[in-house]
């Protein structure tokens, strides 16, 4: 298992580069002048010269791509944005904490409620069960972030007074940001939830466990629920490692200094370092996030464990 | 007198889907004494699974229905109990064998932990206790103690059949049903879990129904046959009775399809045609079409059920006068 962990980490390395690359060549194609941008309005050519030799943009493309790589590998440094002379990897750290919980706190509720209203769907079956749980997702994914985010902000903070309305200070702060992301992302995992129970609850296996006279409860949560988690262990990865790049929208209502804020920010203003660096960050995240699924797979289904360890298999024993 | 073990009685069950009625099973009637090995046959689509999943009124509602009829189990209705009795049977005085090994355990679960879970529901134990008592099930069925903690994955076919059935024998039920425990597993395997099977059965004094539709299983393993046609049980009998004596023309048929080894024959005689569609059965005998020996009687009316001699039924209208032709050798 060790093994395939890190082979896996080792595959990131050409993942990593390749993403750097694309990132960089789109950078290139952008129209606008960084270097007139941050040397100011009304600069004049002679200090947009200067600032273009002091940020290297002067040099041919291919030497600036292979500066920017040899920074990454000899000193990890991902650059410095223009705008604020900070490290980009400083930048993007400061900012991470604030997105890893406003992603955790959405994807603990989205799945907190998608999970059980997809057991809920596929055990009553075309029932008013089902039907509610499919409203009640659509409403979810129907509703977009930032009107949801006006209402919530709207009804808890200004008619209730319950929640504060912007900012990221606390658990207080983290609610109603966290419900608006959930509640979009539930509708998805709803969907993956039940379709994969029916399909598991149709199997042979199920009847076994009824006819060991199991109760309904126990056969869903035990039997059925465990061989279903595959693919809603996969959706829910893949919303975490989508939020973690930001959720931008919610972001600009609740005025949370996080990640989607601050890439959107890099590219208005062409602070190509922040674009890069950014962006490296959070493919290297989001392949971690890939790869602890990957690694979840074999703890939930003990037939995949076997195809990941490269050891030679004990020989089964037949008859 | 005590009751019989089981008393079905005139158990119909339909499978009702969108525009047609699947008739699975028609109105059969049997019963079993304790001790007593039934043997089911049929071809595919008899309605022989549907009836034994009926016993254990494991049906899938919907779209299954039971339209009419009792299956008592030592003078209980099964059809008509509480969810919470029909669970306390269910494992622990019948239990069931499935068909294909390879579907009908968990995969993500350890065999072991699949064998102790029926205990634990059943039997007033401790957890520990249950571990050694499930050990000592997987090695009744010939698999290794250390093996309690693999995966379904990790055995072949036969074994994991071995599993299934330390399952099904865990609680020492009064009637195990067999759906085809050997269809799914090549003939050498099918012989020893055969054999194993009435060893433990032997063992825990269990009554059994062996559904299948090999002829020669039964000749080796029951007392009494129930031949099924279109869901209808069409002949009923002893082992002896069946196999020396056959009434019905299916079964005379099914007879004849099977090679023999002191009778030279070049070529088995098939029964010609298909089972009726079961979303379509006639009103008359649903062997008609396919019956060398029909006649303008059988058109008219639902065959009677007749007994030509005490303990054997036929459901023939042929058989119904007495006056069918012995000439089927």
């Amino acid at each position: 298992m060790s093994k395939y962990i890190l082979k896996r980490l080792l595959q990131l390395i050409p993942v990593l580069i390749g993403v750097i690359t694309i990132v960089f060549i789109l950078n290139q194609l952008m129209p606008g002048d960084p270097a007139r941008m941050l040397a100011g309005e009304g600069a004049t050519e002679e200090a947009v010269e200067r600032v273009r030799v002091e940020m290297g943009l002067d040099k041919p493309v291919i030497v600036q791509y292979i500066n920017y790589l040899a920074g990454i590998v000899t000193r990890g440094d991902l650059g410095t944005s223009y705008k604020t002379g900070v490290p980009v990897l400083t930048e993007v750290l400061e900012r991470l904490p604030t997105t890893m919980i406003l992603a955790g706190i959405s994807t603990l509720i989205s799945v907190g409620i998608g999970v059980p209203l997809g057991i809920a769907a596929a055990t009553w079956q075309n029932t008013l069960v089902d039907y509610a749980a499919s409203g009640l997702s659509f409403i979810g994914v129907s509703m977009p972030n930032f009107w949801q985010g006006l209402m919530n902000i709207l009804v808890f903070s200004v008619y209730l007074n319950w929640l504060p309305s912007s900012g990221f200070y606390g658990p207080r702060y983290w609610i109603l940001p966290a419900l608006t992301v959930g509640t979009s992302c539930m509708a998805t995992i709803t969907r993956t939830t039940r379709s994969s129970m029916l399909e598991v609850i149709r199997q042979d296996y199920i009847r076994t466990a009824r006819a060991k006279g199991q109760t309904e409860y126990q056969t869903i949560v035990r039997h059925a629920l465990g061989n279903a988690l595959i693919p809603i262990v996969t959706i829910v990865g893949l919303e975490f490692g989508s939020l973690l790049g930001g959720a931008v929208l919610t972001e600009s209502v609740f005025a949370i200094p996080g990640i989607g804020k601050y890439m959107v920010d890099a590219i208005t203003n062409r602070n190509y370092p922040v674009i890069m660096g950014g962006v490296a960050i959070l493919a290297f995240i989001f392949s971690i996030c890939n790869l602890v699924i990957d690694v979840l797979y074999a703890y939930i289904d003990p037939r995949m464990k076997s195809q990941y360890s490269t050891k030679k298999r004990k020989a089964e024993v037949t008859e | 007198m005590r009751e019989k073990l089981l008393k079905v009685s005139d158990l119909v069950v339909h499978y009702e889907l969108e525009n047609e009625v699947v008739e699975a099973v028609n109105g059969v009637s049997f019963e079993m004494d304790r001790g007593e090995t039934l043997g089911i046959v049929g071809e595919t689509g008899a309605g022989k699974t549907t009836l034994a999943l009926s016993i254990m009124r494991l049906v899938p509602e919907p779209p299954g229905r039971v339209v009419q009829g009792t299956v008592a189990l030592d003078g209980e209705n099964v059809l008509s109990m509480a969810k919470r009795e029909i669970r306390q049977i269910r494992g622990k005085k019948v239990s069931m064998i499935f068909q294909d090994p390879m579907t009908s355990l968990n995969p993500v679960q350890t065999v072991g932990n699949q064998i102790m879970e029926v205990i634990k529901l059943h039997e007033n134990c401790s957890a520990a206790e249950a571990v050694i008592r499930a050990t000592e099930m997987l090695e009744r069925v010939g698999i290794p103690g250390e093996r309690f903690n693999e995966y379904p994955h990790q055995f072949s076919g036969g074994m994991r059949q071995r599993v299934v059935i330390a399952i099904a024998l865990a609680c020492s039920p009064e009637l195990l049903i067999a759906d085809e425990p050997t269809t799914a597993l090549d003939v050498t395997i099918q012989a020893q879990i055969l054999d194993m099977m009435r060893r433990l059965k032997d063992d825990l004094n269990t009554s059994m129904i062996m559904i299948t539709h090999d002829l020669g299983v039964v000749a080796e393993t029951c007392d009494k046959v129930a031949i099924m046609y279109a869901g209808e049980l069409v002949e009923y009998g002893t082992v002896e009775q069946i196999f020396h004596r056959p009434k019905h023309p299916y079964t005379v048929g099914l007879f004849r399809s099977l090679p023999s080894l002191d009778k030279d024959v070049d070529r088995l005689q098939p029964i010609p045609g298909l089972m009726p569609d079961p979303t379509k059965l006639p009103n008359h005998c649903s062997f008609y079409d396919r019956c060398e020996e029909a006649c303008d009687d059988c058109l008219q009316r639902e065959p009677p059920v007749v007994e030509p001699e005490p303990g054997h039924t036929v459901r023939c209208c042929r058989c119904s006068g007495g006056e069918r032709r012995e000439a089927m050798e």
